[in-house]
């Protein structure tokens, strides 16, 4: 396992397209449910516990070797909203296209042939992971950091939130973080004996339903 | 007190077949019991109920059926579940049956004496175009309690699945207890939904956050699998502020809708069932 592969893996500035998508936080903003650093951490502690142990399981249990297409249609039963679907496809086909030019591999050729419209983002992390030579701990932590460093750097340009509190935020719910993790990759372990059932299903109601208005918005900043 | 008083008279009576050895009087046990509903499809196209039976806390009672559609009600025959107890219901509609399932009150989860979960599983089966219709009353998360329900559906080809679960976080004025919910429905072999809820004291943190429910008590799902869906999904679109109908990825839609209180959950899934059931 190479550390530096990870850095280059988590790195916001990897081009997979990440940076056009709030996690919600934009319809939460402007529904008056974020307005500070205090119900922006609230906001994360949330999504970590639902969104992000979901993407860190299925991303975890993608790193392992679990058929990628299994995963799919689970990531998909997890995800209701046709709008986060959409979101998480199209952000799973931009990863792809970066990760076989960063890490080819035959499993994630496979991958592109058998979903040309693109597969769940988690799934493709994992695989990603996995074609860098990562574990699923590996996978696991770019999942969850994923799932709220995205809302806290949409929320400092949305509400003109102090980019140091951002930062704070994010260092406060690292502790959550690694426990997050390690609940995701446990579960992930489980999937050979017990199938995909195995894995966190955690659900946010207000996330997907405000998925849904926010796709319905004629203008908007970010993409979901 | 008053709770304690019928549970004492409706144990021995309802579900215990047999006295508990008497060493296992030292250890706090709940209660365990399932209620079993068959649908059958008759020669004449009426659907029949072999299978109709109660047990403790779950009393099943016919009702009088509608055209061809065979109906039976979940009467509570006693405060139930408390924390220990594991309550089931496992109700199928076979090939062509129709069965609507509903229940007469709304089921409260309460703190049993020593701290234990209470569990609640649901397991509905819907045969080759066969209907069901289960559309229980709300369940209550009252403080203190701490139950897992989990609803489990398989549906297969052809099968129409009309599901509705609503939840109340405490009772006027209380804290909410712990509450994990599982809804999970596979569709023709497929899996279509696997979601969980967690909330309450314990649940992890951020439940009651700006992402999930925003300090707000009432909850409810309408999951509606109907065959012409397949081809013609629903477009995806709000219904309230906080409720909204999606398609899944599959033949069927969703509701989801979280407000302050049953009433209004209520009246946006009835409302969203109206149309899609049209």
């Amino acid at each position: 396992m190479s550390r530096a592969a990870l850095l280059v893996l988590a790195d916001g500035r990897f081009p997979a397209g990440g940076h056009a998508h709030s996690g919600g936080a934009e319809e939460a903003v402007k529904a008056g449910r974020i307005t500070d650093a205090e119900s922006l951490e609230r906001f994360c502690r949330g999504r970590l516990h639902t969104t992000g142990l979901v993407a860190a399981g299925l991303a975890a249990a993608a790193a392992l070797g679990t058929d990628p297409l299994a995963l799919d249609e689970a990531a998909d039963a997890r995800t209701p909203s046709a709008a986060l679907r959409a979101a998480g496809r199209k952000l799973g086909r931009q990863l792809l296209r970066a990760a076989r030019a960063t890490w080819p591999s035959p499993e994630l050729a496979a991958l592109a042939a058998a979903r040309p419209r693109g597969a769940h983002q988690p799934v493709v992390l994992g695989l990603t992971a996995r074609a860098a030579g990562l574990g699923p701990e590996d996978a696991a932590y770019c999942a969850v950091y994923e799932s709220v460093s995205g809302p806290a750097t949409a929320t400092v340009r949305l509400l003109g939130l102090d980019p140091f509190q951002a930062t704070a935020v994010l260092a406060r719910l690292a502790p959550a973080m690694d426990e997050t993790v390690r609940s995701a990759v446990a579960a992930a372990r489980r999937v050979p004996d017990e199938g995909v059932d195995a894995l966190p299903r955690a659900a946010a109601p207000l996330l997907e339903i405000g998925a849904e208005a926010h796709a319905a918005w004629p203008v908007r900043l970010f993409a979901s | 007190m008053m709770t304690e008083v019928l549970r004492e008279e409706a144990v021995p009576l309802l579900s215990r077949p047999a006295p508990a050895p008497a060493a296992a009087d030292l250890v706090p046990t709940g209660i365990e019991a399932t209620a079993r509903i068959t649908a059958r499809r008759d020669a004449a196209g009426a659907t029949v109920l072999p299978v109709l039976e109660g047990e403790g806390p779950l009393a099943v009672r016919r009702l009088r059926a509608v055209g061809a559609e065979a109906r039976a009600a979940l009467v509570g025959a006693m405060s139930a579940p408390l924390g220990g107890d594991r309550l089931a219901v496992h109700a199928e509609a076979e090939a062509g049956a129709r069965l609507r399932l509903t229940s007469t009150a709304a089921t409260i989860a309460l703190p049993g004496q020593h701290g234990q979960p209470a569990f609640y599983d649901v397991r509905l089966t819907v045969g080759r175009g066969a209907a069901v219709h289960w559309l229980p009353e709300q369940l209550i998360s009252a403080a203190g309690s701490d139950l897992h329900v989990t609803t489990d559906a398989e549906v297969a080809e052809g099968g129409v699945l009309v599901l509705r679960e609503e939840q109340v976080l405490g009772r006027t004025g209380e804290p909410p207890g712990r509450l994990t919910s599982r809804l999970r429905v596979r569709c023709a072999g497929r899996l279509l939904l696997d979601q969980e809820l967690c909330c309450g004291p314990g649940a992890p943190a951020g439940w009651d956050g700006p992402a999930v429910l925003a300090g707000l008590r009432a909850l409810g799902q309408l999951l509606v699998v109907r065959p012409e869906f397949a081809d013609a999904p629903v477009q995806p679109r709000m219904l309230a502020d906080h409720a909204s109908v999606t398609p899944l990825a599959g033949p069927a839609a969703l509701v989801t809708a979280v407000a302050p209180d049953a009433l209004s959950v209520r009246k946006l899934l009835d409302e969203a069932m109206t149309e899609l059931l049209a």
